[in-house]
């Protein structure tokens, strides 16, 4: 196939517009990296745009040293791994039950999740709940209520019917119940599905915000995001009424410095993981 | 009769595990989806916290009513409804394009880095971005007020601008949203048909018109039906990052539905109000997604596919 002059000029185009999107898309943290990296006063006052002036990390010496922060870090490391655990085996459990057509009843539970799908009680009830079931303010209220997304089920419920009955049957000769079929068959078998899955509830763990802001009150409870809103607030407080200079001179690298830490372990493992999220994203789609 | 119902005992035995497996899991459903909808009818209560869900007065219509005479209830139904459709107008087609133009590209290379980049802001928390957005536009020294004091502007406050807020919040969106949200349509180009582009190249058409021709009519039916499963969502505007973003100043104009019941409820502690107003929300969005599913499946039916 030969191109055309226009045709050239715009394949050019095309190039130069889209690594001008994926810096947009990466500037930020650049900025915020070289940021951290970078004297407080040379911040504050204009000069990174791009690369660190006045290398440092002071912020960084802050930040490890600063107790509320590692606490955080740790109950977000909890969440993530204990939350992705729950998850994981409610998840798996409701799937495969739901996926076996000799489940009684199976028409009815698949409605009976998939209504959530369409109508949730909403954010006062949930909380209602939340409090009435003595949960305020404790780990479990994290980890619990917030375990399931019916998506998920549905996604590996789907995933499970598509595995052969054959495999099965051939089990059961051999005198294999449900709980061999499961571990044994169909979780080695479900392995890409399963972490793709397993990988969107971290993520939502990981990032997760609201209801950790609304169910936690103990400090030494709050995830990493938690401390960090706090953080953010109290400079922009400080920079609406311009009292004290200083204590905004030191929070702002200091607050960048944290940023990069709460997103370091996403940056390292994304390039790694990127495809199972395009496959739930593609998944996703079909299902609508 | 006997027979029968020995037939059922043996299937359960026989299937014992299945719910065993089922227990914890319908469980969850029962004690975090159904009972909390149970709760719902508090929208209809004068909750009393000591006197509980269930012991609480009724009082009829009496939220509902109070929401729908209040001066809030235009301006949230508005904003919700505005801040979604800007949505649906601005970021939804450039999810698109990019798409189409990430198409065009022959360098294996590039392409794959430029796809990397632009998912990586989905996976951001919305503390974060929120938190670059509050930065970046700080009144003395956020880069975006640096640059354009160097243009010999004047600084601004963007972030207690009321007219500023809807676009900034649509920006963000963009920035974090674009680019994973073209996962879609690029997996439908990929299985647009080649044969298709080589006959249209035969037949003398440039690469414009093959976008034009092939591709677009290719990923045009996941187009629809992504456009119609927007359209449902559109009185569900999260609240996280409107709360994580907005003030007093700018309430005019970035209230919305669910953050008016965040604050009334779990703020203002008026449980039963912001449980009416939620649950208002909740219907219309239910009555919207029902009909666009109806369309969307009669779309899919009709061969869209």
């Amino acid at each position: 196939m030969r191109e055309s002059r226009g045709e050239k000029i715009l394949g050019a185009v095309n190039y130069i517009l889209l690594t001008l999107i994926a810096v947009l898309c990466v500037y930020p943290l650049i900025y915020i990296l070289s940021a951290s990296f970078s004297s407080s006063s040379e911040v504050l006052s204009g000069n990174v745009i791009l690369l660190p002036k006045g290398l440092t990390t002071e912020s960084y010496r802050r930040v490890l040293s600063n107790s509320s922060i590692w606490i955080s870090y740790a109950n977000t490391i909890f969440y993530t791994v204990a939350g992705v655990a729950v998850s994981m085996v409610l998840t798996t459990l409701g799937a495969y039950a739901l996926s076996k057509k000799r489940l009684m009843g199976r028409r009815f539970f698949g409605f009976f999740i998939s209504l959530t799908l369409w109508f949730q009680a909403g954010t006062i009830p949930t909380y209602l709940n939340i409090v009435n079931l003595n949960m305020l303010d404790t780990r479990w209220a994290i980890l619990i209520p917030f375990a399931l997304s019916t998506f998920n089920v549905i996604v590996l419920r789907t995933y499970f019917e598509g595995i052969p009955d054959a495999l099965e049957e051939a089990a059961r000769m051999d005198g294999a119940g449900d709980p061999y079929i499961l571990f044994k068959i169909y979780l080695p078998l479900a392995m890409p599905s399963l972490a793709t899955i397993a990988l969107f509830y971290a993520v939502s763990r990981w990032n997760g915000y609201f209801w950790a802001m609304v169910l936690l009150q103990t400090d030494s409870k709050v995830p990493l995001q938690v401390v960090l809103k706090k953080m953010i607030v109290e400079i922009s407080a400080v920079s609406d009424s311009k009292v004290d200079m200083t204590q905004k001179i030191s929070q702002e690298t200091f607050i960048y410095a944290t940023i990069v830490i709460s997103i370091l372990p996403m940056l390292i493992f994304y390039p790694f993981i990127q495809k199972y999220f395009i496959k739930g994203m593609t998944v996703g789609a079909v299902k609508g | 009769m006997m027979k029968k119902r020995n037939g059922l005992m043996n299937r359960l035995i026989r299937d014992k595990w299945l719910y065993i497996f089922l227990i914890p899991f319908l469980l969850w459903y029962v004690l975090f989806a159904y009972v909390p909808m149970y709760g719902l009818q508090i929208a209809f209560k004068d909750y009393n916290l000591f006197k509980g869900i269930t012991e609480s007065p009724w009082v009829g219509m009496e939220h509902f009513k109070t929401f729908f005479e209040s001066p809030y209830f235009f301006r949230l139904l508005k904003n919700t409804i505005i801040i979604s459709l800007m949505n649906l107008v601005f970021a939804f087609p450039l999810s698109v394009i990019f798409a189409l133009m990430l198409n065009e590209v022959k360098n294996k290379w590039f392409k794959k880095t430029v796809q990397t980049v632009t998912y990586l802001p989905y996976f951001i928390s919305i503390v974060v971005v929120t938190g670059i957005v509050t930065s970046f536009l700080a009144p003395s020294n956020g880069i975006v007020n640096i640059i354009i004091a160097k243009l010999g502007g004047e600084k601004q406050y963007f972030l207690m601008q009321k007219e500023s807020f809807r676009w900034i919040y649509l920006l963000m969106n963009i920035w974090k949203d674009t680019g994973y949200n073209s996962i879609v349509y690029i997996a439908a180009l990929a299985a647009v048909d080649s044969e298709l582009y080589e006959a249209a190249s035969i037949d003398g058409a440039g690469k414009l018109r093959q976008i034009l021709h092939v591709s677009l009519p290719g990923i045009l039916p996941t187009v629809i039906i992504m456009f119609i499963l927007k359209l449902g969502t559109i009185m569900e505007v999260g609240y996280e990052a409107i709360i994580l973003l907005y003030q007093p100043a700018t309430y005019e104009t970035a209230d919305v539905i669910s953050t008016f019941v965040y604050r009334t409820g779990l703020l203002e502690g008026k449980y039963d109000y912001a449980t009416a107003v939620g649950l208002f929300n909740a219907v219309i969005a239910l009555v919207l997604v029902l009909t666009v599913n109806h369309f969307s499946n009669r779309l899919a039916e009709t061969g869209l596919w």
